[in-house]
């Protein structure tokens, strides 16, 4: 059997930890997109669309996202489409990550006060109109600080998908423990890299709290 | 012709019906002040004819357009009749200029240097010129009620609704912003506004309308229905805001 340096053991891990950032981004980007999608139908008119925008926040915010990972992936695999681990949990992260962005912003575009959309309607603007130019700009503001927050959840979350077999940081920790029975050093190091990309996130997100209500309050 | 035709309104919140069959007929450049008690209905009234709020029966027209509750008809009427609120709303994201410029853009698609001149042109004409690039923080109550003003010029409307817009100013602001009314009035603009300023009411308007109860209690120029209230509301009203 070969012997493992330390070294080797956080090669491994760093190069898994690639996997973990860019699935991080990319559910991020989709969740973002999806969700934004979702905060327009459920700040909208249309009473469909709305209810379905509310139902399928509740259903995402109400279920373990390990459950949604697997009924994406053995869903999927069940009508006969075989897909990929990074696909499925790809998909299964953008929609739980969808609905949690949606229900942030939403918090933020019902802070805008009725009176922005009084005034842009009786100015003749529509809905998109007023969300483009008068409401998201202000509710963006607000909502820098809690979405860096969230994103902290989604690296994180990655880890779940170690499950179905994607290869990222904690699956990477499972295969060298497995080689090198030395948990506590190989989970020790997990941990640590989880930490140094959530660090900067959550402090970041503190950060950017502080400047902004300042920035608000001397505009 | 009339230029805002009010038959029959009636409007509902519930149970609680606020507005009891409303029939008033505005002539172009009328200046018509609204006054009653609190809970009477005048700001509903305001917010249908720019249909923030839908009504229940009854027609309201303008310039000959019966407005109906759809996006298309909403955004006609609403190029026709604009509306001033007590609380300014003015867009904080934006300068003044900018504020006065952004639905000509979105709404007219007017270009950027179009828009721009007319809003020049707007805060000129409501005294604010100089504050083009000011923020609401750095306009004081009566400014920015101003430019709420210009604002609302600048899509050239027939008409303006102006809901107790000098309510949420100071005092010694108040009488800019009916400077900027009266102006208004002075040159043609048809003018529906709730107001507490009974002396001003008195100077500029050509009818007063008396609510009460979600009716139209009494309706006239302002010698008549100040000097001979018919009813006993409305001499009640008077004795009360006038002491
Ligand atoms: N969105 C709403 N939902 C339910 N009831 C409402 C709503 N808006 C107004 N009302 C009710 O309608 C009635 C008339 O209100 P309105 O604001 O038109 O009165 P007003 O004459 O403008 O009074 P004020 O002088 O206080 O502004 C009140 O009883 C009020 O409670
Ligand atoms: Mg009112």
């Amino acid at each position: 059997m070969t012997e493992f340096s330390t070294w080797d053991i956080l090669c491994n891990l760093l190069l898994a930890t690639r996997w973990t950032i860019l699935l991080s981004l990319a559910t991020f980007l989709f969740g973002g997109i999806v969700g934004l999608i979702l905060l327009f139908m459920r700040t909208g008119k249309r009473r469909a669309l709305r209810r379905f925008a509310w139902d399928y926040v509740e259903l995402f915010q109400g279920t373990p996202l390990l459950m949604q990972l697997f009924i994406v992936f053995f869903g999927l695999s069940l009508v006969g489409l075989n897909v990929p681990p990074w696909l499925a949990a790809g998909l299964a992260l953008t929609l739980w990550t969808s609905a949690f962005l949606s229900e942030i912003w939403r918090g933020c575009v019902e802070a805008i006060a009725k009176g922005q959309w009084e005034a842009s309607s009786s100015l003749g603007m529509g809905y998109f109109q007023q969300m483009r130019w008068v409401v998201l700009p202000q509710a963006f503001k607000i909502a820098i600080p809690p979405t860096v927050g969230f994103s902290v959840q989604i690296v994180k979350g990655t880890a779940v998908t170690s499950i179905i077999g994607f290869v990222e940081l904690s699956k990477a920790g499972t295969i060298v423990t497995n080689a090198t029975f030395q948990p506590f050093v190989v989970y020790g190091f997990v941990a640590l890299i989880y930490f140094a990309l959530c660090f900067p996130l959550s402090m970041s997100s503190q950060f950017l709290e502080r400047k902004l209500n300042v920035a608000h309050r001397n505009h | 012709m009339s230029l805002i035709e009010i038959t029959e309104v009636k409007k509902r919140f519930g149970d609680n019906e606020v507005l009891k069959g409303i029939n008033i007929d505005v002539a172009a450049a009328e200046v018509i002040a609204f006054i009653g008690k609190s809970g009477s209905g005048k700001s509903t009234l305001l917010r249908c004819i720019n249909g923030l709020e839908t009504i229940d029966e009854g027609s309201i027209t303008v310039a000959g357009a019966q407005l109906l509750p759809d996006e298309i008809h909403l955004k006609a009427l609403r190029l026709k009749v604009g509306m001033i609120f007590q609380q300014f709303n003015l867009f904080p994201h934006l300068t003044a200029g900018r504020n006065v410029m952004l639905s000509q853009m979105v709404v007219k698609k007017v270009t950027e240097k179009d828009a721009e001149a007319m809003a020049r042109n707007m805060l000129d004409r409501v005294g604010l010129g100089h504050k083009f690039d000011a923020y609401q923080e750095e306009l004081s109550g009566g400014q920015q009620q101003r430019v709420a003003i210009a604002r609302a010029l600048a899509m050239q409307p027939m008409a303006l609704l102006c809901d107790e817009i000098t309510s949420a100013l100071d005092p010694e602001l108040v009488n800019e912003v009916l400077a900027v009314v009266k102006e208004l009035a002075k040159e043609g603009m048809t003018l529906l506004m709730v107001t507490h300023e009974m002396r001003f009411a008195r100077e500029v308007c050509s009818r007063v309308v008396f609510m009460h109860q979600g009716r139209v209690h009494e309706i006239g120029p302002p010698e008549e229905v100040f000097a001979n209230p018919k009813t006993p509301e409305l001499n009640q009203f008077l004795g009360v805001t006038e002491h």
